[in-house]
């Protein structure tokens, strides 16, 4: 910030975001590289504690690199009895697929009913439907869980998935979405013959791919990482998703440092896949959930 | 209104060429296809949103342990219960604290990191998904790092290691609530998880400032710095910054996965999520009171929710 030359013509300031001497340069890299650096200091130990022997972790001297990555501990992990992992692993993919699917068809259509037909008392259901935003859902799960036991839904994936997918806020969003989609392409379709339901899936679905693409990312990633739900709902071990498993490891008895943490690198992993291919879609979708001003 | 009506009516009418829309047999068929599209969402929502709401309200004036449908009516003596067990209130002074730490200081990184992040010219993108990163970990995952690597209370932990080469004894950060060193875990953790999600927003905001505004103030004499970032900069991410810190204050009430994986067998730093789940699900299964601490729970985030807006003034963001 040392770049606060004395006063040059006013002309040739407008560029400001060129601006910046070599040194204002080098130090806003420096500082940010530091802070990259800082962030990335969990992953490191993952990685690190992963591929370690739990001798080597819990040694007297500091290790930054496990002298020989342990990739068996990979097997490991999958051949332990104490937490079926594996198990845990398959019901929070197909979990979290349910859920995003769900979410998608349910909360779309309900967002474009809201958006686009006409119907007098639209507005009346749509203020109903921005109540729910109000109560805080983490607040509900003991009534919640009350209800789904009473369905017998506990251990179930119905259980896990169903009460989960009327989420208030993503129909929120899709209706946003919609009020903002051209009316023309749509009207264009309905000269064409086609019904609300036809034009819906023909036309509006196609082009609102990318929307769709950011609402799924989000959606995917919240059902992998859900943890009150899921452990209210999973009494049964066979009902575990990955984050009750990892949770399980924590207040075990026994402590086996590499395991734990080859199973908490193995739970990121797909997220962390999601996130870099993913980027354009879930920035783009996060910048919109902003509600921006 | 035939499922039929969608086909036989759209046709002719839109045959017409009427540059209105179809009216005619449309109205019928139009709220026929509203309910087409709305009701999955709408039952869904009804049955579980709406009737667990109000189950809650109702299990709240009765005595219900180890029972869904209670007789016995005890009008606001669950409320009364829980505002004088100092467990549940102390859990709200803890959320407080757990608040005023974390609210300005997410708010002052994510800012901070947008800032920079925004006025790079190489590798933008490599430093947003590196700050971006840690929202693909779970609050699990990170409370698994924090408590048994990084803020380990024995000799290998990171922070005790790095403590050590200056001398420094171990310090128990979790195991002991005097001093609260679990709040600097706690607090960390969160700022690790949560900054690049908002940095993000304010990423969006940023790039949504008109340049000439800048370049409006440098021919005024705003010093770049400083001087723009006041000016310019602030109000103009007023709007983001007031649902940054809407969303932030929520999210600190809703705080339940690393508390209860951090300090699950402690009776300190216990949020009212962890403290309400002990009462409904733990031992003593009392529906009632824990129907009651909820419902205390939804209208004091809904006040402090209210109070925020009406402080920070809702809506008056877009004053451009």
């Amino acid at each position: 910030m040392t770049a606060t030359v004395p006063p040059v013509t006013p002309v040739d300031k407008p560029r400001r975001v060129k601006r910046g001497s070599v040194i204002g340069n080098t130090g806003l890299y420096v500082s940010i590289g530091v802070a990259a650096l800082l962030f990335l200091v969990p992953f490191y130990l993952i990685a690190r504690n992963a591929l370690s022997t739990d001798p080597e972790i819990t040694g007297e001297n500091w290790k930054f690199f496990p002298t020989n990555p342990q990739w068996s501990n990979l097997t490991e992990l999958f051949h332990d009895t104490t937490v079926d992992f594996g198990r845990s692993l398959l019901n929070s993919a197909v979990v979290a697929v349910l859920i995003t699917v769900g979410t998608l068809l349910v909360c779309s259509l309900a967002g474009y009913g809201l958006a686009r037909i006409p119907y007098k008392h639209a507005n009346k259901i749509f203020y109903m439907v921005l109540g729910t935003l109000m109560v805080p859902p983490a607040v509900t799960f003991v009534p919640s869980f009350v209800l789904v036991s009473s369905l017998g839904w506990v251990d179930s994936y119905r259980g896990l998935v169903i009460p989960v997918l009327f989420s208030g806020f993503a129909c929120f969003l899709f209706r946003q979405y919609f009020l903002g989609f051209p009316k023309e392409l749509e009207e264009a379709a309905r000269v064409d013959g086609l019904g609300y339901w036809g034009a819906y899936w023909r036309i509006v679905v196609p082009n609102s791919l990318n929307f769709f693409a950011a609402i799924a990312t989000i959606t995917f990633i919240s059902g992998w990482n859900a943890f009150l739900w899921p452990l209210v709902i999973g009494q049964d071990p066979s009902a575990w998703t990955v984050q009750i498993a990892l949770s399980s490891y924590m207040t075990n008895q026994t402590v086996n440092y590499h395991l734990i943490f080859m199973a908490t690198a193995i739970s990121i992993l797909p997220l962390v896949f999601v996130f870099l291919f993913l980027q354009r879609w879930l920035v783009q979708g996060v910048a919109q959930t902003g509600i921006k001003g | 209104m035939s499922t039929t009506t969608t086909r036989g009516v759209a046709h002719p009418a839109s045959a017409k060429a009427s540059p209105a829309r179809p009216r005619r047999g449309l109205r019928g068929s139009s709220t026929f296809n509203f309910w087409l599209f709305t009701s999955p969402f709408l039952i869904g929502l009804t049955v579980f949103v709406y009737v667990p709401i109000g189950w809650s309200l109702w299990l709240s004036f009765f005595e219900a342990r180890f029972t869904v449908t209670p007789s016995k009516f005890v009008g606001f003596d669950n409320y009364w219960q829980m505002l004088q067990d100092s467990k549940f209130t102390g859990s709200l002074v803890t959320f407080t604290v757990f608040a005023v730490f974390i609210v300005p200081a997410t708010w002052a990184l994510s800012l901070g990191l947008a800032l920079l992040v925004n006025r790079l010219r190489f590798m933008k993108a490599f430093f947003r998904s590196v700050f971006f990163l840690p929202t693909a970990c779970s609050y699990v995952a990170a409370a698994l790092i924090w408590k048994m690597s990084m803020f380990s209370g024995v000799r290998f932990g990171l922070m005790n290691t790095i403590l050590g080469w200056f001398g420094v004894e171990n310090i128990a950060w979790l195991a002991n609530p005097d001093p609260p060193w679990y709040w600097l875990v706690i607090v960390t953790l969160r700022l690790w998880l949560q900054a690049g999600f908002y940095m993000i927003l304010f990423l969006a905001a940023l790039q949504n400032i008109p340049p000439e505004l800048y370049e409006a103030a440098a021919i005024d004499g705003a010093k770049p710095g400083w001087q723009t970032f006041r000016y310019i900069t602030l109000p103009q991410l007023r709007a983001t910054s007031t649902a940054v810190i809407l969303l932030l204050v929520i999210a600190a009430y809703q705080a339940f996965d690393e508390f209860f994986n951090l300090l699950a067998k402690t009776t300190w730093g216990r949020p009212p999520l962890v403290e309400l789940y002990y009462t409904a699900l733990g031992e003593s299964q009392d529906y009632g009171e824990g129907s009651a601490g909820a419902v205390i729970l939804t209208l004091l985030i809904l006040i402090v929710t209210l109070a925020q807006g009406k402080f920070l003034g809702f809506g008056r963001g877009d004053d451009k």
